[in-house]
Order: C-alpha cells, then sequence, then structure tokens
C-alpha cells in the first residue's frame, strides 16, 4: 500500500495534491481503490462545475457498487481527467498519478491528513 | 453455444403461425421497412432444442434453492400457470369490447380489493411494470402532490443508506435530490440523523420494512411521523413486504404510497421468467394523481338484475335472522361479517365493470393499458388459494425459516446485525477475507459448485463482504440443513485449500466469468457476418 507524501488525504480515502495555493489535483487513494476492486466506470464532473469540501463530486463503479467519491477542496473544476472515461482501470494501476480533476479557485479545504496520519487511520481500521 | 442467429439457414422454417385470417392491409410509404429484419431461420425441432438448451444452462428456483436476498425466490404454485392460461385471460385484446372482457375486469378488480387490503391502501393501480418502476410511479405521485400545493421547494428525498439501489436511483429519475441518512449502530435508521435531516424542503422519505438488513424497524411510526411533521410524505418500498404480509400493513405503519413486488411477494415467476408487475398503491388524499382511469361500478350496484338483488337480500336476511338468534359477543363481529359479505357480493358479483374518468390531475398513464395482466392473475390465484389464513402463515414460515437457516451458520459466519432477523439475513466475510483472501465472491461461486444459487452479494453496501441470504417459506428443513452444511464444508474449504474457493465454480457450465470485463467492454449486439 502506498501513502506518498506530496498529496493530503481526506478520511473517505481521497487525496488533493496542491499545485499552488488556488490549483489541486484530486483523486482516490491506493487504499480506495484496492478495496473497491477494479473499476468499470467512473462519473466525473463537467469543466467549471463547482465543487465544495466534504460534498460528493464524483461516483465509481466496480463490478460491486457504485460509491461516491467527496471532494476535499472547494472551488471550480478547471479540468477533468478525460482518459478515466474510457479507461477506468487507471485508477486501479495508478491511483495517485490517475487524477480525477483540477481544481482552481480554490477558496476551502475539508479536514485533510498527511501521509503518515492517513497511514496509522488505515493501520487502525485493518 | 451457438447463437439462434448462428444456427439461422436461409429458407428454413416452421410453421408456429396459423394462417392469416383476416384481411391483408398493405402500409403506405413511410411506415414500410426498407429492409426485411434479419430474423433467424430455423426448423421446428431446431428451435426447441435451442431453448431446450438454454434452460439446462440456467439455474432456476425449480431446479435448487435459492436464497437470493431481497429477491424472495419463492416457488411459482403451478396453479397459478394453469389459471393463467385459460383462454379468458389469454385470449383477449385491450381494445375489445368490455362486455366481452368482463372477467378480466373483475380479476383487476380482486386484486385491487385484496392488496389495498393487505398493504392498508386506499387505491392500487396495475399499470407499473416491476419494482423499479413502480417506485418511479410513486415518486412522481409525491412530485404531483406538492406541486398541485404550490409546494415547489421541496425537491429532497430522504433515504437511509440501508436502502435498495433503485430508491435514490427512482428519485433521481424522478427529479429529486437525494439526501443519504446514515443507519445507527442496530441497522436501523438513525432517528436523531432523521430529524436534523428534514425540513421545509423535504419531499418524502423512501423506507423498506423490515429494511435490507432483515430487521423489522421499531421506530417505524416515529420515523413515518417525523416526515409527516415536515410536510413530506413516506414511500414504502414493497421488496420486503413478504415478512409482514397479513400480519402488519404499511398504510398503518403511517405509509402514503407504496408499491408491491407481484413477482416476488405473490409468487409469480421472475428472474429471468418475468415479466414482473410492480403495482402502486396509495392513499386516499394521492388518489387524484394515480395514473390510468380507475375500474368501478358501471350503475353502483344498480346493475345487478332483480332475481340476484332477490338472492342476495334473502342471504342477507337469513345471516341477519341468525344473528337474531345469538346473543353472545360474538354477534357484533358476524354481524360485521355479514355486512361486508353482502358489500362483496354487490361490488363483485352484481357489478357491471368500466373505467371510470381518468384521475383530474393524473401523472398520466406509465404504461399501456392495465401492466402486465397475467401476472395479476397469477397474483390473484395465489392470494386466493392462501386466504386470509394462509397469507400470514406464509410470512411467518418466511421469518422461521429464515431464522433457522441464521442459527445454523452465524457461528460458521458473523451475522452483520441482530439476534433475530425477519425474512433475511446478512453474513459479514470481512473478517474471513483478511484471515484467508476468500471473499464473499469466492463463498458465493462455491455455492455453485453445490447446486444453490449464490445470496445477494455486496448488499446492503454499510455491510462489507456482504452475504445476504433469504430461504422463502417453500423451503423445507431439509433444504435449509443442506444449504448450512455446504456453507460450512465452504468455510473449511477456505481455511484448507483457498486456491479451490478461488477457482470456483468447476461444475457449472460456464466457470468464473470475467465480469470486470463484461462490464468494461460488454457486448451488447450480434455482428451478422456481412
Amino acid at each position: 500500500m502506498e501513502f506518498p507524501k506530496d498529496v493530503l488525504y481526506m478520511k473517505s480515502h481521497e487525496w488533493v495534491k496542491f499545485l499552488d495555493d488556488k490549483t489541486a489535483l484530486v483523486g482516490i487513494s491506493d487504499h480506495a481503490q484496492s478495496e473497491l476492486g477494479d473499476l468499470v466506470f467512473v462519473n466525473l464532473p463537467l469543466p467549471e462545475d463547482t465543487v465544495t469540501a466534504g460534498e460528493p463530486f464524483a461516483d465509481v463503479e466496480s463490478v460491486k457498487a457504485v460509491s461516491d467519491v467527496y471532494c476535499p477542496v472547494t472551488g471550480m473544476v478547471a479540468e477533468i481527467n478525460e482518459a478515466l472515461l474510457d479507461k477506468p482501470e487507471l485508477l486501479n494501476q495508478d491511483p495517485y498519478g490517475a487524477w480525477m480533476i483540477k481544481v482552481t479557485q480554490v477558496t476551502d479545504h475539508a479536514d485533510l491528513l498527511s501521509a503518515e496520519e492517513y497511514e496509522k487511520l488505515i493501520a487502525e481500521e485493518a | 453455444m451457438e447463437l439462434i442467429f448462428e444456427k439461422s439457414r436461409q429458407g428454413r422454417g416452421c410453421s408456429l403461425l396459423p394462417a392469416c385470417d383476416v384481411p391483408v392491409y398493405e402500409l403506405d410509404g413511410s411506415a414500410v421497412r426498407k429492409k426485411a429484419p434479419r430474423l433467424p431461420e430455423v426448423a421446428e425441432i431446431d428451435l426447441i432444442r435451442h431453448y431446450s438448451a438454454l434452460a439446462k444452462r440456467a439455474h432456476g428456483v425449480n431446479d435448487g434453492f435459492y436464497p437470493l436476498g431481497s429477491c424472495t425466490m419463492k416457488y411459482n404454485p403451478k396453479i397459478n400457470e394453469e389459471i393463467a392460461a385459460l383462454p379468458g385471460f389469454t385470449r383477449i385484446h385491450p381494445l375489445q369490447p368490455l362486455s366481452m372482457s368482463q372477467g378480466c375486469m373483475e380479476v383487476l378488480k380482486l386484486a385491487e380489493t385484496y392488496l389495498c387490503e393487505i398493504t392498508g391502501m386506499d387505491h392500487m393501480t396495475m399499470q407499473p411494470a416491476a419494482g423499479a418502476h413502480g417506485e418511479l410511479t410513486g415518486m412522481l405521485l409525491i412530485k404531483a402532490f406538492h406541486q398541485a400545493r404550490k409546494d415547489t421547494k421541496r425537491t429532497k428525498i430522504i433515504v437511509p443508506d440501508s436502502a435498495h439501489g433503485t430508491n435514490p436511483a427512482s428519485a433521481v429519475m424522478a427529479g429529486f435530490d437525494v439526501i443519504s441518512i446514515p443507519s445507527n449502530a442496530e441497522g436501523m435508521v438513525d432517528v436523531a440523523k432523521l430529524r436534523e435531516a428534514v425540513g421545509d424542503d423535504t419531499a418524502g422519505l423512501m423506507l423498506t420494512n423490515p429494511n435490507t438488513v432483515g430487521l423489522f424497524d421499531k421506530n417505524i411510526l416515529e420515523i413515518t411521523e417525523i416526515i409527516h411533521r415536515a410536510g413530506g410524505l413516506n414511500y414504502y418500498d414493497g421488496a420486503n413486504l413478504n415478512a409482514i404480509m397479513g400480519k402488519a400493513r404499511p398504510g398503518d405503519m403511517g405509509f402514503d404510497v407504496i408499491h408491491i413486488n407481484l413477482h416476488k411477494t405473490f409468487a409469480t415467476p421472475h428472474g429471468g421468467g418475468g415479466p414482473g408487475s410492480g403495482p402502486v398503491g396509495c392513499k386516499d388524499h394521492l388518489a387524484v394523481f394515480m395514473p390510468g382511469a380507475p375500474i368501478q361500478d358501471a350503475a353502483a350496484w344498480a346493475g345487478a338484475d332483480d332475481q340476484e338483488m332477490e338472492l342476495i337480500e334473502k342471504a342477507a336476511e337469513e345471516q341477519a335472522e341468525e344473528l337474531a338468534a345469538k346473543q353472545d359477543a360474538e354477534s357484533k363481529e358476524m354481524e360485521k361479517e355479514a355486512k361486508d359479505i353482502l358489500k362483496r357480493l354487490k361490488e363483485i358479483s352484481g357489478a357491471e365493470w368500466e373505467f371510470g374518468p381518468i384521475p383530474a390531475l393524473s401523472i398520466g398513464s406509465v404504461r399501456a393499458f392495465y401492466g402486465n395482466f397475467l401476472v395479476v392473475v397469477k397474483a390473484l390465484t395465489y392470494i386466493m388459494t392462501l386466504g386470509r389464513e394462509g397469507i400470514p402463515e406464509a410470512a411467518e414460515n418466511a421469518v422461521l425459516n429464515a431464522n433457522y437457516l441464521m442459527s445454523k451458520v452465524k457461528d460458521l459466519y458473523p451475522v452483520a446485525y441482530g439476534k433475530h432477523c425477519m425474512h433475511e439475513f446478512v453474513l459479514t466475510l470481512e473478517e474471513l477475507k483478511k484471515e484467508t483472501g476468500i471473499a464473499a465472491m469466492d463463498v458465493a461461486k462455491g455455492l455453485l459448485d453445490f447446486g444453490i444459487h449464490p445470496p445477494t452479494m455486496y448488499f446492503p453496501l454499510i455491510v462489507h463482504e456482504a452475504l445476504m441470504l433469504e430461504p422463502t417459506e417453500t423451503e423445507s428443513r431439509e433444504t435449509l440443513d443442506d444449504a448450512a452444511e455446504m456453507l460450512r464444508k465452504l468455510l473449511e474449504i477456505a481455511k484448507s485449500d483457498p486456491d479451490r474457493l478461488h477457482a470456483a465454480p468447476v461444475t457449472t457450465p460456464v466457470q468464473r466469468l470475467d465480469e470486470v470485463g463484461a462490464a468494461r467492454h460488454p457486448k451488447l449486439h450480434y455482428d451478422f457476418p456481412e
């Protein structure tokens, strides 16, 4: 299980990587993709949609179930990773490379954990 | 296995269709196909063998135990099929004169009457074709109710996180936003969280009771009252009605609108054997929004002829005399019964059925004509076969069977919630997966090798590595003992030889399927060789 240190985590297993104060990439953690299993469909917002910290912004579907994905930050969707729409398996293969959305005009964020704190949380859950 | 299209050879055919006995009508212009449809051309024997081979590769309730939770795969009694096959029910057309289909009208009216009685509703439409279609219809009724009152800020439907996936989907289809509320530690609706969630934007609540972890929500009256006080309506998902039919009524629990799955609770075939039928019932305050025209007695009961009237009156008089002779406490009950019989006679036997006006604020038809009529015939046959005593007894046995099986396997696989269950229960294989790598999916596949249809898997979502078992009332003690034994064996294999379970099933016509590949790259049509 990987816990890269250049991103921050949510308790609900999303990660956020700040490119600068106002811009961030958002995805799901290695633990999340492993628990969900093979993903078969990803539903992303549209560019220019607003997203809110702590609210669902996307959903991912495995053969088991559909799950909401929560947004770590408040802002506007600048870009979506369109490659995921055809190849949801990228989220399984490279969870920290396969960002889901790029958010700009970030004004707020949810409670975020460091890599160490998140790793500890996963260890406690197991 | 070859598809029927691959078996096709030009010029072959069979004479299953009778000769045309009506004048041929030539379509003109735009309505005519440009190319003939590419229908398979096979001889009758090849056609029969094809479907016979398909049937052999399938597993139905006639083949073995089928404990698919929340689906109520009970046995479908053959008498239902016999009645539904009567020519008076099959050789009809929805547009033929009503005078020629009075019997069919009576079936619909009688089924409506019984289903209203069982659910505590005032009205029922047979139009919806299955459960989720019923849910959508119910949501549209709730929407129409608020719109008629110009209460348009009510845009939110509250759904517990243990709900069937169709609930939030139906609410969204009807244009609502969904608020999911968590379950508490006992697997019930968290009442405090529900109170926080309601407001002047609450359109309603969707709930199934017993819920998907197989528990009857003991706070149900409080829950429905919270919604009513907030100005919302309560929707009952009838998927789990089998646990309570004839024992408790959604209408008495505070629900305003419900759907019933005739293909679950009322023993009509489904799971490839369908079609389904999802009647929607409502209380009086929603009747004006119902789809389709209601069936009613043409002249209230003036339609009965004089001779019939005399007979009914005579019967009533005899009953009254009998009553007078009785002085005990039972007499009141008998009087009520006599009145009910008289009312029933008036309503059913003496009636000339017709369609009343479409309700003034109807949401419009949700399906052509009267829904899947023959399914209603089968369900009515089932209700009349079981009768007033049999209906609650079936519910009792469904609950008894589930508790029996649960008690036999609870020491093997932990039960997610509760000491006792209603008609189904949920096991969690989370610990087993951590310990052995064997997941709920592997155990489910393993059951296939023992000739048992897998339980519902990975549902409800609040239970990790869930297996949800619903044995239904029609299974014998021996079948339940066998199933428990198979689950014990599978646990042994999980611990001693997990690879064997990862490879299961091996005795079925096809082995472990590539479910991910099927979902990512579905092949949904046949490509004809050019």
